[in-house]
């Protein structure tokens, strides 16, 4: 009876259970569907197109399996997209840090004690709501994206010892400052937040022990906010590979739509695939960089964890050895 | 002896105050523990006052060339401040981009997706963050690969679909993935719902579980009227991008050829220059160049004003709800 009872109620739990992660199903079946029409369907198809020749009829498009091909085709003979995307490689590694350091520094001087935070809060939030699309490209044609009176050249020739590639990119970088400082919007809002959020008894505490506004920096805003740090840099990453202003991303597009000088849309379902690969290799280097850094604490953690354990050990050794010897003793005893 | 004395003593108090106002000198410079130093704060302002400057650059330089004439333009003596406050540019950017119809496309064009977003993207986070189902980690994993694919892959093979659907060139090319929390960077708002809903405790829940509340009702009498900061982030943000975006607009619902029912003011403002041509607004030779660039200046503001004023508008709540929705995580 008791038994019964028992099964009774563990079976009633497991339906409650099951019931739950029903309704979790329902409350994201909307987004499931639309992931199996709009992401994993076009995902195959496009992967479908680039291993094959498409063309574009009046009566539809007819496509002819080639293998790699279209790959091959853009690596050994296309002219401009490798170098395209090995441009868009070194510009992005040098962007990222720029824009994430930039953003941190806002973040900790919009958080000081300062009046008419209000207003600079208004102006570094600004880039959100406009930096994007044609609004920048015009702004960019008109000259507005650097600063006039930075001396560039003076700047090239301090890093003229660079390879030239390096050089390039290093230099559109000063060349489009602005921009990159318009980028770094919702970075800044990330890390606001997230330095407001810190626990200001432990600077408190800090200051007690006699640590300056420096050493607080490294010891405590920066460890806590790390995982932030993480984010943005992703963050980052994901928004210059999809940026308007990204010119594979215009070489891509010309080569899906464009009438003329096209080599069909498999082709540019090629070109899209390397990109997206190259994409994800990079978010994944980033955020492996910034993941595998542990921390001091942690450091610490396993420093003293290390030491005790040996500490164990030898405790262990002595009271082995200590109950032989005191076992010998005995024997010795009864003799 | 004791006027050298009181020498002494007095030479000491001079010292000492000497030695006390340097110290409060340094104290006033430098702060103490308790308070920011007046240079300190001094170096933070000129700071911030630079690197606004770089901020408000562009949006400077726009307007100031947007109210310039073609002779301003032109004459290197005039570098920020027109020389007469000239708003033809303005009423010519104006007509030519037929503002008051596009004005309000924009609006139904960015607004109605967002709406979409701001409801569908409320459920699925909601079931993420209150419901345990397996391979929940796995679809996390799809959210965020979704997210970071270059929207290129997709963007050909969706285009497809959508002329299959027939849907292509109206609105329900930009309704129907956002009705599937497929919508412009709809990944990004579904995961600011999760993180504010997994903050609501789970104790006020199953308290109402117990009362007989029931999972919807949870849902619309807890969850949503506690989600006010998130939803407001989401719809500031989702409303700004789908108003910025030019693109997808284009291809998907003015149609590329410009010759749809619907424009917005972005998508006119890209095509801007062969509107401008076309309106028959008497443009020659030479200065054709420079006449346009206030003109494109002048549609380029009037393009992102009414967000702008949206922002001004909305700012103080959207600043204190990125606060609260946890954007930031853990």
């Amino acid at each position: 009876m008791k038994e019964q009872n028992k099964n009774k109620v563990r079976r009633k739990k497991g339906s409650l259970k099951q019931k739950e992660a029903l309704m979790g199903y329902l409350f994201i079946l909307p987004w499931l569907i639309g992931v199996l029409i709009f992401v994993l369907r076009p995902l195959v198809q496009s992967f479908g197109f680039a291993l094959s020749k498409v063309k574009m009829t009046p009566k539809g498009r007819i496509s002819t399996f080639i293998g790699l091909q279209n790959f091959t085709q853009i690596l050994q003979e296309d002219e401009t997209f490798p170098t395209e995307l090995g441009a868009y490689l070194i510009k992005t590694i040098i962007a990222v840090p720029v824009i994430v350091v930039f953003a941190l520094i806002i973040a900790l001087l919009l958080n000081s004690k300062i009046k008419g935070k209000g207003v600079f809060r208004l102006i570094f939030f600004l880039p959100v709501i406009i930096a994007s699309g044609p609004v920048m490209t015009q702004l960019v044609d008109q000259g507005a994206g650097s600063i006039p009176s930075i001396n560039t050249s003076a700047i090239s020739s301090m890093i003229s010892f660079l390879p030239g590639i390096l050089e390039d990119a290093i230099m559109s970088v000063f060349e489009n400052i602005v921009m990159y400082l318009w980028y770094s919007g919702v970075q800044i809002l990330i890390f606001l937040a997230a330095v407001q959020k810190i626990d200001t008894s432990l600077y408190e505490a800090a200051k007690m022990d006699g640590g300056s506004t420096w050493e607080c920096f490294w010891k405590i805003t920066l460890p806590t906010i790390k995982p932030m740090i993480l984010l943005n840099a992703v963050y980052t990453v994901v928004f210059l590979s999809n940026n308007e202003q990204n010119t594979i991303i215009t070489t891509i597009k010309d080569a899906m739509f464009g009438t003329t000088g096209s080599k069909g849309y498999g082709y540019a379902s090629a070109m899209a695939w390397l990109y997206a690969l190259v994409v994800t290799l990079l978010v994944a280097a980033v955020a492996a960089f910034l993941v595998m850094k542990k921390d001091v604490y942690q450091k610490q953690a396993k420093k003293v964890r290390k030491a005790q354990k040996k500490e164990e050990r030898l405790l262990k050794k002595l009271e082995r050895r200590g109950e032989k010897y005191e076992q010998q003793k005995l024997k010795k005893a009864a003799r | 002896m004791s006027s050298k004395n009181s020498k002494k003593q007095q030479g000491n108090a001079v010292a000492a105050r000497r030695k006390f106002d340097r110290y409060k000198l340094k104290k006033w410079i430098f702060g103490s523990k308790d308070e920011q130093g007046a240079g300190k704060s001094l170096v933070i302002y000129i700071l911030l006052i630079c690197i606004g400057f770089v901020y408000l650059y562009p949006l400077l330089y726009m307007i100031s060339k947007s109210l310039m004439t073609r002779a301003d333009l032109l004459d290197s003596s005039v570098s920020w401040i027109p020389s007469s406050f000239y708003i033809k540019n303005y009423v010519d950017a104006f007509t030519s981009m037929n503002f008051v119809r596009t004005f309000w496309q924009s609006i139904v064009v960015a607004g109605l997706p967002t709406l979409l977003n701001m409801v569908i993207c409320a459920i699925v986070g909601y079931g993420f963050a209150r419901y345990e189902f397996p391979l929940k980690k796995v679809f996390m994993g799809i959210l965020i690969v979704s997210f970071i694919i270059p929207p290129q892959i997709t963007m050909m093979p969706n285009y497809l679909l959508y002329n299959d659907l027939g849907i292509l060139d109206s609105l329900n090319a930009f309704l129907l993935p956002a009705l599937l929390g497929q919508g412009l960077k709809s990944q990004l708002y579904i995961l600011i719902y999760y993180q504010f809903f997994r903050q609501i405790p789970q104790v006020l829940i199953e308290a109402a579980k117990i009362d007989g509340c029931g999972h919807f009702k949870s849902f619309f009498k807890i969850a949503i009227p506690s989600a006010a900061p998130a939803i407001l982030v989401v719809f500031l943000f989702s409303l700004v991008w789908y108003w910025n975006e030019a693109y997808l607009t284009q291809l998907y619902v003015c149609g590329v050829f410009g010759d749809g029912f619907w424009n917005t003011l972005v998508v006119a403002l890209k095509g801007f220059n062969d509107s401008y041509t076309a309106s028959g607004a008497s443009v020659t030779g030479e200065t054709m160049g420079s006449l346009n660039e206030g003109i494109k200046m002048a549609a380029t503001m009037l393009s992102i004003l009414p967000v702008l004023l949206l922002y001004f508008v909305l700012q103080r709540q959207f600043v204190e709800s990125v606060d609260r929705t946890g954007i930031t995580g853990e």
